[in-house]
């Protein structure tokens, strides 16, 4: 697995223990409208990514990630890679 | 060839269509013929404890009036010396015309009460943390915040240019673990509040404190819920648990205990005064009318030795949280933690009808619901009056239970 790849399957690890909706996720599924999550749960998810890679993401920074596929790169970004 | 960009005769885009699922929402509510939560008139107001509303005499139980401070003779007396010598409002702000000696003396007895050198009234409570939170921080400067923050802070970090980092609610290690990620040289503002509104759950001070200061943050505790009742002085939890020292700047409101409205910051920071400059909502608005403030210089002169008053308001509280316990409604705190007590409800349907029930019993409570509550609970909020009678507080009890059955809320054996 590449290094994004890798971030990939942690972040989908991650979105399946909020995942009450039960969908498929992929890169392009965006967290307000297709994982219907409202501000309380998108608060404890990302919680958990920042947990989870050591990092911080502001709330500003967090209210420009739309997608998944958004969410990979910005961890990239905050590591510093 | 045509001026501006937009094509002949484009229909307006009404503005309001992002507010149609909340509409709809209210109307699903009220169709099913509930009393409306948010549009309740209070007739005629016969104490702090008392009132007329929507045609029916009402124990109120959903207000800050913490110390009955609103109807207090001397408060009252000071007010209208007010009204009559300085007249209904300053028409300025309090950079320019509008700071009377009516503002100065109010700012002198905040620092009485809260022996500090510094005080700065603003307009309102919801103002204080918006310029304090906002002016106090700038680019390259991180806020930290507790989750469970009121709106007011919230709206601070967005105004602010500095960027905002949330911690779990109450979670000292969580506060860390951020802290810990942040750069070393940032410039840090922890942001944290002595009662939080929502539960009435108190926060673990000291540890919160010490984990700030260690990564060498200024720290700015909102003690809305507190002033009156906690601590030595009354000053507010933060004194209660002995952290004054680390504190280096206290908010609070005039809208709770003290029985009117207003905000303020009291600090020693010996550079506090320039704040009056740069704060937008300070000099960006309307000083409080004279009456308000000499309303509040007295009130916050009389807590001061209020001490009866306190004693009876953690009474009637404990009366109430172990009434309610007792007859098997879940609460929020295991033990009343402040003079809010929280009743969990566990859906919407259930809050708005037992919420409408005890209104037409004659008790009026706060409802409140996701988003505005933490962790997405449903409550029934309880804020008690020093001024509540056993005999107020009993009749409650009786309607809540009244009305748990009529909305057919299952009650707990009690442990």
């Amino acid at each position: 697995m590449t290094d994004r790849e890798e971030r990939l399957y942690a972040i989908l690890k991650l979105i399946e223990e909020f995942n009450k909706k039960g969908i498929e996720v992929t890169e392009a599924t965006r967290f307000a409208q297709d994982l219907e999550w409202d501000s309380l749960t998108v608060m404890d998810f990302v919680a958990a990514v920042e947990d989870e890679f050591d990092i911080i993401i502001t709330m500003n920074r967090a209210a420009e990630i739309e997608t998944v596929g958004q969410l990979v790169d910005a961890v990239a970004e905050l590591k510093g890679e | 060839m045509t001026a501006g960009g937009a094509p002949e005769g484009a229909a307006a885009r009404d503005l309001f269509s992002k507010f149609d699922p909340l509409i709809q929402q209210r109307e699903q509510l009220l169709s099913t013929g509930l009393t409306d939560p948010f549009n309740l008139v209070m007739e005629r107001v016969e104490s702090p404890t008392v009132a007329i509303c929507n045609g029916r005499r009402t124990i109120l139980l959903g207000t800050y009036n913490y110390m009955g401070m609103t109807f207090d003779p001397d408060v009252i007396a000071a007010g209208q010396a007010a009204l009559r010598d300085f007249g209904a409002g300053t028409t300025g702000s309090r950079v320019l015309n509008g700071t009377y000696q009516t503002h100065k003396e109010c700012e002198q007895a905040l620092m009485d009460f809260y022996g500090m050198d510094h005080a700065m009234v603003f307009s309102t409570g919801y103002q204080a943390n918006l310029g304090m939170v906002s002016t106090l921080t700038g680019k390259g400067d991180f806020i930290i915040l507790d989750a469970d923050s009121h709106a007011s802070i919230y709206d601070g970090c967005k105004l602010s240019n500095a960027d905002t980092v949330r911690f779990r609610h109450n979670d000292v290690a969580d506060l860390e673990k951020r802290l810990n990620r942040l750069p070393a040289d940032a410039g840090k503002l922890v942001v944290l509040e002595g009662v939080y509104s929502m539960l009435g759950d108190v926060a673990p001070l000291p540890e919160l404190v010490a984990v700030a200061k260690r990564h060498g943050a200024m720290v700015l505790v909102d003690e809305a819920h507190g002033m009156g009742f906690f601590g030595k002085h009354g000053r507010g939890v933060y004194e209660e648990q002995g952290v004054a020292d680390d504190v280096d700047f206290v908010v609070g409101t005039f809208s709770k205990s003290v029985g009117t409205v207003g905000g303020f910051c009291v600090s020693n920071h010996p550079k506090f005064e320039v704040l009056r400059f740069p704060c937008r909502p300070y000099t960006f608005t309307a000083s409080l009318p004279p009456a308000v403030v000499a309303c509040a210089a007295t009130s916050i002169r009389k807590l001061m030795t209020a001490h009866d008053k306190r004693a009876r308001l953690w009474e009637a509280t404990r009366r109430l949280h172990g009434g309610l316990k007792a007859r098997g409604f879940k609460l929020a705190t295991e033990t009343p933690e402040s003079a809010i007590v929280s009743v969990l409800m566990p859906d919407q349907e259930t809050t708005a009808l037992m919420w409408s029930t005890l209104i037409e019993l004659g008790v009026y409570v706060n409802m409140s619901w996701p988003p505005a509550t933490p962790a997405g609970v449903f409550l029934l909020r309880c804020s008690i009056c020093a001024l509540h009678s056993d005999a107020q507080i009993d009749s409650v009890l009786g309607k809540f239970e009244q009305a748990a059955q009529m909305a057919g809320l299952a009650l707990h054996e009690a442990a």
